[in-house]
């Protein structure tokens, strides 16, 4: 998009960003962007934090829809087991058996490949790349006044890893025998045995690998994003006048940066166990009436180390999202955000308690029942910082001036999406109800609407919220509304009922529940979560069009900072070029939340404090 | 060189960027060796656990690392000193040792398999080869650094720059960190 202003506008930011900004002679280094100067270094090995930032939302999408029809596919063997399914044979070939009465049916093996594979894109591709990747990308620089992230190139490296990841992944799909199909946590024996199972082998040697490769992307990418928080703030932007987003994507960051290394050693010794013939993870095992060699390793040390990733990863997913909440709420509401500071004390609660809370994953592996206890406490510890941050939310809202956006609606979705999926949290926290209720529905219900729904509502709220920055142009509001009361009523029709499934003893995973007398009561309600599903991912397909539609047609942005928001990224060009301002940087003089003050509907962060003014908290 | 990375005077003081970068790196690269270690105490604690001895090479190939570190430092050194011809001998001194370090490290794997210790045997032993053979792909990644850093100093012309002072910091500080690893695997293996 070429960098045109049609009318030589003043902006009053320009004048205060000219009058008190830093010159960092920007100009001197760069004439022109030689960084882009042709279509493949703009569009495709960009340099840019921003269009990184969109290379990964989009090929986020992309997976979200794959994931998400993945979904509609094993659900529809959960909620009409005996319907023909003849119809997705050109789709899914040899995985559709039809019988001679011309009737298809899914193959048990690839319905555990999708739920597998459902897992590991959403949590994963989506939900890790997706959203942080894309948000951290685009705010980071922006609202802290930097050029652009520490090491641009390695930045660039950090989307192509994902993306190479991405494609190991995919070409998986598509494998005589399968993906993998042992469950996204890859537990062995299935993991570590390639004749465990169909999916086993050569799906699991490509898990692997691609996993491996999208450990690289977080690392490089969280590497980056500590830098540059930490090292190219502007001037005056002191820790404690940062964005919450801010606050939120660096603690995300650090937690990727100690907990993913683990998983890659985890998956080391998975590798040697398969290839090599070591027994890190494998006991005395006999498959297919033979005895194997392995001798004295332990599954469950696996489950500690993927755990050990696996909490912190939950807080990967849903600290960004609760940032980028913050930020829409305070700025919809026309309020500053309330509890700045039990915010960010309770982001980094969160991030601190995240390490310590695994093994409430096993309640039920077998761990000591003492060692539990331990974890349980600390485990319902985090309600603690949980409640602070919903309280706020509350009070932010409470008496504001709401702007009821798309964005500011999806952003009050998510605070009843998490309210909802952290109570449940504190069923399954305790170890002894943990006893009824692990590997049930209400698992399932519990982190889909705490991680997967929320997660996904705040990434709308941002999308929405920051759509303008990105491509220049709003995307539709009432599409956006129609697309936020579909996914909030659609959502909530799914997961509920699967609370019900779960207390009454239903498994997860299971292929059918036909032999199981006692669950032939709830096929009316899995037929109901089925068309539930189906309907509210047309809604997404609705965001889906309204996305694209509005890269092109949406309506254009005319003025620079189209919500009244105070902070940085508002104060650039409409169309920012590869260095964000085009003359000084921007310096801060406040804190990011001065909504309402002094009889001012908003103060940007450049503004410097009045005369008799105070930095307020 | 590159503008985005700030030439902010206002926070001169500070640490570099890509410096930063590096030791957040380093601290992710430790945290794989803790999972390691970690798991290496809590399958041990399981029993079923061959208890045998290091053999005396993986000792001896720690003062080779050692030495390794002090000759790049002492490079570093004559680099700011302007000593050219120490500071390029020095530099090929501590990527020889590192080449030594490895090819010992081999040695010390076959010297395990000789009294008995096989990659499969038991845990124990598979442990010390998946840990030191991890450690050495990242002492792999320090000769890669190492070998530009003799393509520069012989390529180029000895100038005291930032930008080169930084090049070499970089390399200095990972070396030091690869080296300070494997002291640390050593006594772990030694003392667990």
């Amino acid at each position: 998009m070429a960098n045109v202003e049609t009318k030589p506008v003043v902006h009053d930011e320009d004048l205060l960003i000219e009058e008190y900004g830093y010159d960092d002679h920007f100009h001197e280094h760069h004439h022109g962007d030689k960084y882009q100067s042709n279509f493949i270094t703009t569009y495709i090995f960009s340099q840019d934090h921003k269009m990184i930032a969109k290379q990964f939302l989009i090929t986020g999408m992309f997976w979200a829809i794959i994931g998400a029809a993945m979904s509609l596919i094993f659900r529809l063997q959960l909620g009409f087991p005996e319907e023909n399914m003849a119809w997705i044979k050109p789709l899914l070939g040899k995985w559709i058996t039809v019988n001679d009465a011309g009737i298809g049916s899914l193959a048990p093996e690839f319905y555990y490949a999708l739920v597998t594979m459902h897992g590991t894109i959403l949590v994963f591709f989506v939900l890790t790349a997706g959203l942080s990747g894309t948000f951290s990308n685009l705010l980071i620089p922006l609202q802290l006044g930097a050029r652009d992230m520490a090491s641009p190139f390695l930045n660039m490296l950090s989307y192509w890893f994902f993306f190479l990841s991405g494609m190991i992944m995919f070409l998986s799909l598509f494998l005589n025998t399968g993906p993998f199909s042992g469950g996204w946590t890859a537990y062995p024996p299935l993991s570590a045995l390639p004749q465990a199972s169909s999916g086993s082998g050569a799906g699991m040697t490509l898990w692997l690998l691609s996993l491996v490769f999208f450990v690289v992307s977080v690392l490089l990418g969280g590497i980056n994003y500590i830098t540059t928080v930490l090292n190219l703030r502007t001037k005056g932007m002191s820790m404690w006048r940062m964005p919450l987003t801010i606050w939120a994507f660096f603690v995300t960051a650090i937690l990727g940066l100690l907990s993913f290394p683990v998983l890659v050693s985890a998956f080391l010794l998975v590798m040697f166990d398969r290839g090599l013939g070591t027994s890190f993870f494998l006991s005395e095992i006999f498959i297919g009436g033979q005895a194997l060699d392995h001798v004295g390793g332990s599954p469950v040390l696996y489950q500690h180390l993927f755990w050990f990733l696996g909490h912190p990863e939950v807080y990967i997913i849903i600290l960004p999202a609760m940032g980028l909440v913050s930020e829409v709420l305070s700025v919809h509401s026309r309020k500053p955000i309330f509890g700045y500071k039990a915010m960010v004390y309770s982001i980094l609660a969160i991030g601190f308690l995240s390490f310590i809370v695994w093994a409430h994953h096993m309640f039920m592996s077998g761990v000591n029942p003492f060692i539990s206890n331990f974890f349980v406490i600390f485990t319902l510890i985090i309600a603690v910082p949980s409640a602070v941050k919903v309280f706020n939310w509350i009070a932010t809202l409470y008496g504001g001036n709401i702007r009821f956006t798309a964005a500011s609606l999806f952003g009050i979705g998510f605070v009843s999406m998490f309210i909802s999926g952290g109570l449940t949290g504190i069923f399954l926290g305790n170890s002894a109800i943990d006893i009824q209720l692990h590997d049930t529905y209400f698992v399932v219900a519990h982190f889909h609407i705490v991680m997967g729904v929320a997660a996904f509502f705040g990434m709308f709220a941002g999308i929405y919220n920051w759509y303008p920055k990105m491509f220049g142009r709003f995307m539709n509001e009432t599409l956006g509304k129609i697309h936020f009361w579909g996914t909030i009523i659609g959502a909530y029709a799914v997961f509920w009922p699967m609370h019900y499934l779960g207390m009454a003893g239903v498994p997860r995973r299971y292929y059918r529940f036909d032999s199981f007398a006692a669950f032939g009561q709830f096929d009316a309600m899995n037929q109901f979560i089925t068309i539930a599903a189906i309907v509210t991912f047309g809604f997404q397909l609705l965001f889906v069009i309204n996305f694209f539609y509005s890269i092109w047609k949406g309506k254009k942005m005319t003025t620079r900072n189209p919500w009244g928001a105070t902070t940085l990224e508002w104060t650039t060009p409409i169309n920012p070029g590869h260095g964000n301002w085009d003359g000084k940087l921007p310096t801060v003089q406040r804190w990011a939340y001065d909504y309402g003050k002094d009889g001012k509907e908003f103060i940007p962060q450049i503004q410097p404090l009045g005369k008799d003014e105070k930095d307020g908290h | 060189m590159n503008a985005t990375v700030a030439t902010t005077d206002y926070r001169r003081s500070k640490i570099h960027p890509k410096k930063f970068a590096l030791l957040v790196a380093c601290a992710s690269i430790m945290m794989m060796f803790a999972a390691f270690t970690s798991a290496y105490i809590v399958r041990q604690s399981a029993g079923n656990w061959l208890e045998f001895r290091l053999p005396d090479l993986f000792y001896l190939n720690t003062g080779v690392i050692l030495m390794s570190s002090l000759a790049l430092h002492s490079s570093y050194l004559a680099f700011k000193r302007g000593n050219t011809r120490v500071y390029r001998l020095l530099l090929v001194g501590a990527l020889a040792l590192g080449l030594a370090f490895l090819v010992l490290q081999y040695q010390g794997w076959q010297a395990l398999t000789a009294i008995g210790v096989e990659l499969t045997t038991n845990p124990s032993g598979s442990f010390v080869y998946v840990i030191s053979g991890v450690h050495a792909a990242h002492i792999l990644g320090g000769i890669a650094a190492l070998l530009l850093a003799i393509l520069h100093a012989f390529v180029l012309p000895h100038r005291i720059t930032p930008a080169r002072k930084l090049r070499f910091e970089l390399t200095l500080i990972y070396w030091h960190f690869v080296d300070f690893l494997w002291v640390y695997l050593l006594l772990f293996f030694t003392f667990s």
